[in-house]
């Protein structure tokens, strides 16, 4: 606060003026009411997780991580496709999005002039991140999966998932690129270097470290999504054990796996299975977290 | 924009030949373009233009996918009518096609996760930007990005297996039913608690420090100046927030497809079930409906009208942002 404490000030010219107001009582219950409402939200993320760990700790075991989802037995049953389907839409996300993202952000940041198309790309991108997941899945489902034929496949998968989040790849390069000092491009040219080389030898080594933690935050945002995947058509069935590479075979994701068992009345699979793969699902974003705090605290440089 | 000073960029977003040509400092000899270069700037232009691409494939896709349905459905029925069974034979007594539930379905819940998450969203924001010390505001500011990142099928989980029983202890199950709008709503009003908060907190501190001094130099409290003074500076960023949120809570999916139920209903009824539009497309789409049937294209159908609400709400929240912003 500039002028010091300025709370106090306040308070004294009431107290010296006139009588102490009854508004200067609610001042401290106020301060409490926001407290308690900020406090309120963090307590329902503190039940959710304590109502996983409850639920499914005791459900954890190896054989749950390498079983195939069984639909008679909740003691059988296991996310091994949601594993599979998971690791295989994220190698396959990463590698449709991370270049387009990536070049789009280059181009828009190092090349694009200042013009109306260029307005429109920027006016188009916002407002992509702001459709409804689901509509993704719609999007795909007609183009993809039936216009060109992928059917309700990994790679139709993959495409709703980088779709949804590239907007997302494309904000958090452009940022790390507009961090580039101006300087190090006017270097580069100055010795030589024609722009192409400026951006891929200077430019985009130092950005790097942005470019990643931005997308491995997309990438997370992308394997928590259930609605796009759902609509495109993912399965928890043991024929969907797919494997990156087998781009047009049947794919499971996590979430899938999870949005089944909850959908099941019977407790073993509504409660203990499904949050037993919540907790599996949640460590995995946090250690994605963690990876990508950790690239931008040890390598993002400051100037 | 473009670093390179004087770089042409292009007419119509077309890659420059001569990136560094006239205008700012360039090379004292002329760029040479190097083999290939050309076709990589037109590669990084291309991934630039996907996006506009993409806009235009779910428009597109929205538009021509329903067109067949308004075959067999007669528009203002769509619009007007108050039964949704899409899943009859067209023609007979049972096919019904009134978007009009869904809506309503998207719209109940929508108001009762604002109700929740407005308050609590803007208490956070006006805590953490007026009175958290530092420390405070380093710990509860990750956590409420946790909370934002929870996906969202463990939300539903959570509103199905701990929320709902939680208003049928309280309330007795008589009233609130298993699947209900309540449960659901209140759930995904503290999924965007974080959204509110951080943008209305954006907004607060973009508020400058002149004015509460002068609040305080008359005399205010500082919970006067808040509610009074910096509230109101800040309002045109916090209602862009709640609009924000609201285009968030309207495409939601997940949440409701779990713990909102599988049947459309016109009742206000917040603890009976009521599908909304979402939960419609991702219920449906999970059963069986083959590309041609009726149902299938009614899925792209109400695709469109759900579209058409969160583009609504997302361009008047840029549009209150610009209109109304105040500069300091």
């Amino acid at each position: 606060m500039g002028l010091g404490t300025p709370e106090k000030s306040a308070q004294q010219v009431t107290s010296d003026m006139a009588a102490p107001r009854g508004r200067a009582l609610i001042e401290r219950p106020f301060q409490w009411a926001l407290l308690g409402a900020t406090l309120l939200a963090l307590a329902l993320l503190a039940a959710l997780l304590a109502d996983v760990l409850i639920d499914g700790a005791g459900r954890l075991s190896w054989d749950f991580f390498t079983d195939y989802s069984d639909s008679l037995d909740p003691a059988e049953t296991g996310i091994r496709t949601g594993l599979t389907g998971t690791m295989s839409l994220m190698v396959l996300t990463a590698a449709i999005s991370f270049p387009i993202g990536v070049g789009a952000a280059v181009y828009l940041e190092e090349y694009a002039s200042d013009n109306r198309f260029t307005r429109l790309l920027q006016l188009n991108i916002a407002n992509l991140a702001g459709v409804p997941s689901v509509v993704y899945g719609l999007l795909t489902l007609s183009a993809f999966v039936y216009v060109l034929g992928f059917g309700r496949s990994l790679l139709a998968g993959a495409m709703a998932l980088s779709l949804l989040i590239l907007p997302i790849i494309i904000v958090a390069s452009r940022e790390a690129l507009r961090a580039v000092p101006q300087s190090i491009r006017n270097g580069a040219l100055a010795l030589g270097a024609t722009p192409l080389q400026v951006t891929s030898r200077q430019v985009l080594p130092i950005a790097l470290p942005g470019i990643l933690t931005g997308t491995i935050l997309a990438l997370s945002r992308a394997i928590g999504e259930s609605a796009p995947i759902l609509v495109v058509g993912a399965v928890f069935s043991r024929r969907a054990d797919t494997w990156p590479w087998e781009l047009f075979e049947p794919f499971g994701a996590l979430p899938i796996q999870i949005f089944n068992f909850v959908r099941q009345p019977e407790p073993g699979f509504q409660i203990e299975a499904a949050s037993a793969g919540i907790l599996v699902l949640l460590a995995l974003l946090l250690t994605m977290n963690a990876v990508a705090i950790f690239l931008r605290n040890r390598y993002q440089k400051r100037f | 924009m473009s670093s390179y000073p004087g770089s042409p960029g292009g007419a119509r977003g077309v890659p420059p030949a001569d990136a560094g040509g006239p205008g700012g400092p360039r090379p004292l000899g002329r760029a040479r373009t190097r083999p290939g270069e050309q076709a990589v700037l037109w590669l990084l232009w291309l991934c630039a233009t996907i996006s506009i691409v993409t806009t235009i494939g779910i428009v597109a896709v929205l538009v021509f996918e329903s067109i067949p349905f308004f075959a067999n459905v007669d528009v203002a029925a769509f619009v007007t009518g108050t039964e949704w069974y899409p899943f009859a034979e067209p023609g007979t007594e049972a096919f019904s096609t009134g978007v009009l539930p869904l809506v309503k379905g998207t719209l109940v819940v929508t108001a009762i996760a604002l109700a929740v998450a407005v308050p609590l969203g803007l208490a956070a924001a006006v805590y953490l930007s007026e009175y958290a010390p530092s420390k405070v505001r380093q710990a509860v500011k990750p956590a409420l990005e946790v909370l934002a990142g929870v996906p969202t099928v463990v939300l539903g989980y959570f509103a199905l297996t701990f929320m709902t029983p939680l208003l049928r202890s309280l309330l007795g199950a008589e009233t609130v039913q298993i699947f209900n709008a309540a449960s659901a709503g209140i759930v995904m009003g503290f999924m965007i608690v974080p959204i509110v908060a951080s943008l209305s907190e954006d907004a607060l501190n973009a508020v400058p420090q002149a004015l509460r001094q002068g609040a305080y130099a008359l005399g205010a409290t500082k919970r006067v100046a808040i509610l009074r003074v910096v509230v109101p500076a800040a309002l045109s960023g916090i209602v862009a927030a709640v609009i924000l949120a609201m285009g968030r809570a309207l495409g939601e999916t997940m949440i409701v497809t779990i713990a909102a139920g599988n049947l459309p209903t016109m009742t206000l009824d917040i603890f009976a079930q009521g599908q909304p539009m979402t939960g419609f497309i991702a219920q449906t789409v999970a059963g069986e409906s083959p590309r041609g049937s009726v149902v299938y294209q009614s899925l792209f159908a109400v695709g469109a009208v759900l579209f058409a609400m969160t583009f609504l709400a997302n361009s008047v929240a840029q549009w209150v942002v610009r209109r109304f912003r105040q500069v300091y």
